[in-house]
């Protein structure tokens, strides 16, 4: 026998249920007097640079029946590609910008809204700029382990003809389930869980 | 620059891969909910770019004295939630052992009845006017957390005829990149009705599952007050950045 290598495995995940809005956003389900706010409410302020834009996000089942219980989170560059965390070492992100947002789909219709920037484009790994893009990570019952993603922008053609992670994804009709479309300043994306226009979620 | 919540100098190394055997897989017709709400396609894997290896951090300015107290957060003046009172405790280690410092940790359950705060839960037990159900609390420098509570009741819920939840806490847990963060439930030392639960039961390792369960701490009570429950929690491990591009690394 050799040595143990002395790792512990992750904690397995369990569904957030449908009363995730009480740990998350507690004032939304009529929880109030306990925060302030709900954290990732607000993402952007007056003095935070970029172009405003507006989120329009619904999550579909098998069926194409939007989830009304369904929890998303958004994390993202500021408008020069800087991240708001201590591991971005390239420098200082917007200090009026947080980069991360969390919003519940509405009880009634569904849809998720959020009000933020446009993000500037990140490196990848070996210094190619990724396309503009937010990070999506989406939780709810019947969800057993959170799905990640990643929204990009329709009018960003040639960013996105050359990004490498959508250069990864082997079937080329799938890219489209990655791409927002713009109306305006809101863009539009559907996030499919399941079935023939299934988004492509990632392991990483 | 210094991790908030930390002086430790920041880690840029990529997460060790998920392993998805250990966790429960999309797919678990037992929980009935997860059927339609699984995708069926594989998932794109790629090594971490700055976007998951990056997240946000919360500093401890954004915590309310009470924030790690569900005994009292919600209560009206003088007076308090009804249950077995509970200090939970733990740590907030990564895959490789170390603490992780400066984590946000949010937590929500039923009260003692098994009953949510939510205008969706039906269940005919009734409310508590003093409990609210959620907290959160910041990792100290070891990776540290407490909070007190009521244990929470056991209840049913429509997927079979006649499931019942064991009792249970719901976490949150940022980690330092966004592709640590987890959500999962603490079930309690004991409780026969872990091992019938259809959402427990999409772990299929028996070590998984038991990784989920608090350990009953009588160190960790304060007498003639409360029990204790320790409960650790392991996000993702960090792969060294020596022998990459930055001289610095490791």
């Amino acid at each position: 026998m050799a040595q143990s290598l002395d790792r512990l495995k992750e904690s397995p995940s369990q569904t957030a249920g449908p009363y995730v809005h009480i740990g998350l956003t507690p004032n939304f389900c009529g929880i109030e007097g306990i925060y302030a706010s709900d954290l990732g409410s607000t993402i952007v302020n007056d003095e935070t640079k970029g172009e405003r834009i507006e989120l329009r996000i619904r999550v579909l089942d098998g069926t194409g029946t939007p989830l009304k219980d369904a929890l998303i989170e958004i994390w993202q560059a500021d408008a020069e590609g800087l991240y708001n965390s201590p591991a971005e070492l390239r420098g200082a992100a917007d200090p009026n910008f947080l980069g991360w947002g969390r919003q519940p789909t509405d009880m009634e219709t569904g849809v998720c809204l959020f009000q933020t920037i446009k993000p500037g484009r990140v490196p990848f790994r070996d210094g190619r700029l990724m396309a503009p893009h937010i990070t999506l990570w989406v939780v709810a019952r019947g969800i057993n382990i959170g799905l990640h993603t990643r929204l990009y922008f329709s009018d960003e053609e040639k960013a996105n003809a050359e990004d490498p992670i959508l250069a990864r994804i082997e079937h080329r009709l799938r890219v489209s389930t990655l791409i927002a479309a713009r109306q305006g300043d809101t863009y539009v994306f559907d996030v499919h869980l399941q079935g023939e226009k299934e988004t492509v979620f990632f392991d990483s | 620059m210094a991790e908030r919540g930390s002086n430790r100098a920041p880690e840029t190394g990529a997460f060790f891969q998920r392993d998805r055997q250990w966790h429960p897989p999309a797919f678990t017709p037992g929980y009935k909910s997860s059927v339609l709400r699984s995708p069926q396609k594989a998932l794109l894997s790629f090594d971490n770019t700055l976007s998951e290896l990056t997240g946000p951090v919360f500093g401890h300015a954004m915590l309310g004295e009470l924030d790690n107290d569900l005994i009292h957060n919600f209560a009206n003046p003088g007076e308090s939630a009804i249950g077995e009172r509970i200090i939970v405790h733990g740590r907030v280690l990564d895959e490789r052992g170390k603490g992780v410092p400066g984590v946000l940790l949010e937590f929500w359950q039923a009260n003692a009845g098994g009953r949510y705060r939510h205008k969706k839960d039906g269940y005919l037990a009734p409310l508590d006017p003093n409990f609210g159900g959620c907290g959160r609390a910041i990792t100290g420098e070891d990776g540290g957390y407490v909070f007190r509570t009521v244990r929470p009741g056991p209840y049913p819920w429509p997927n079979g005829p006649n499931d019942w939840r064991p009792a249970h806490i719901h976490f949150s847990v940022f980690g330092h990149g966004f592709a640590q963060r987890l959500i999962t439930q603490m079930y309690f030392e004991g409780d026969p009705l872990i091992w019938r639960c259809p959402i427990v039961g999409g772990i299929a390792d028996k070590a998984a599952i038991e990784a989920l369960i608090a350990a009953l701490d009588m160190h960790a009570t304060i007498p003639m007050d409360a029990l204790a429950y320790k409960f650790d929690i392991v996000l993702r491990g960090r792969r060294s950045t020596l022998f990459e591009n930055r001289p610095e690394g490791n």
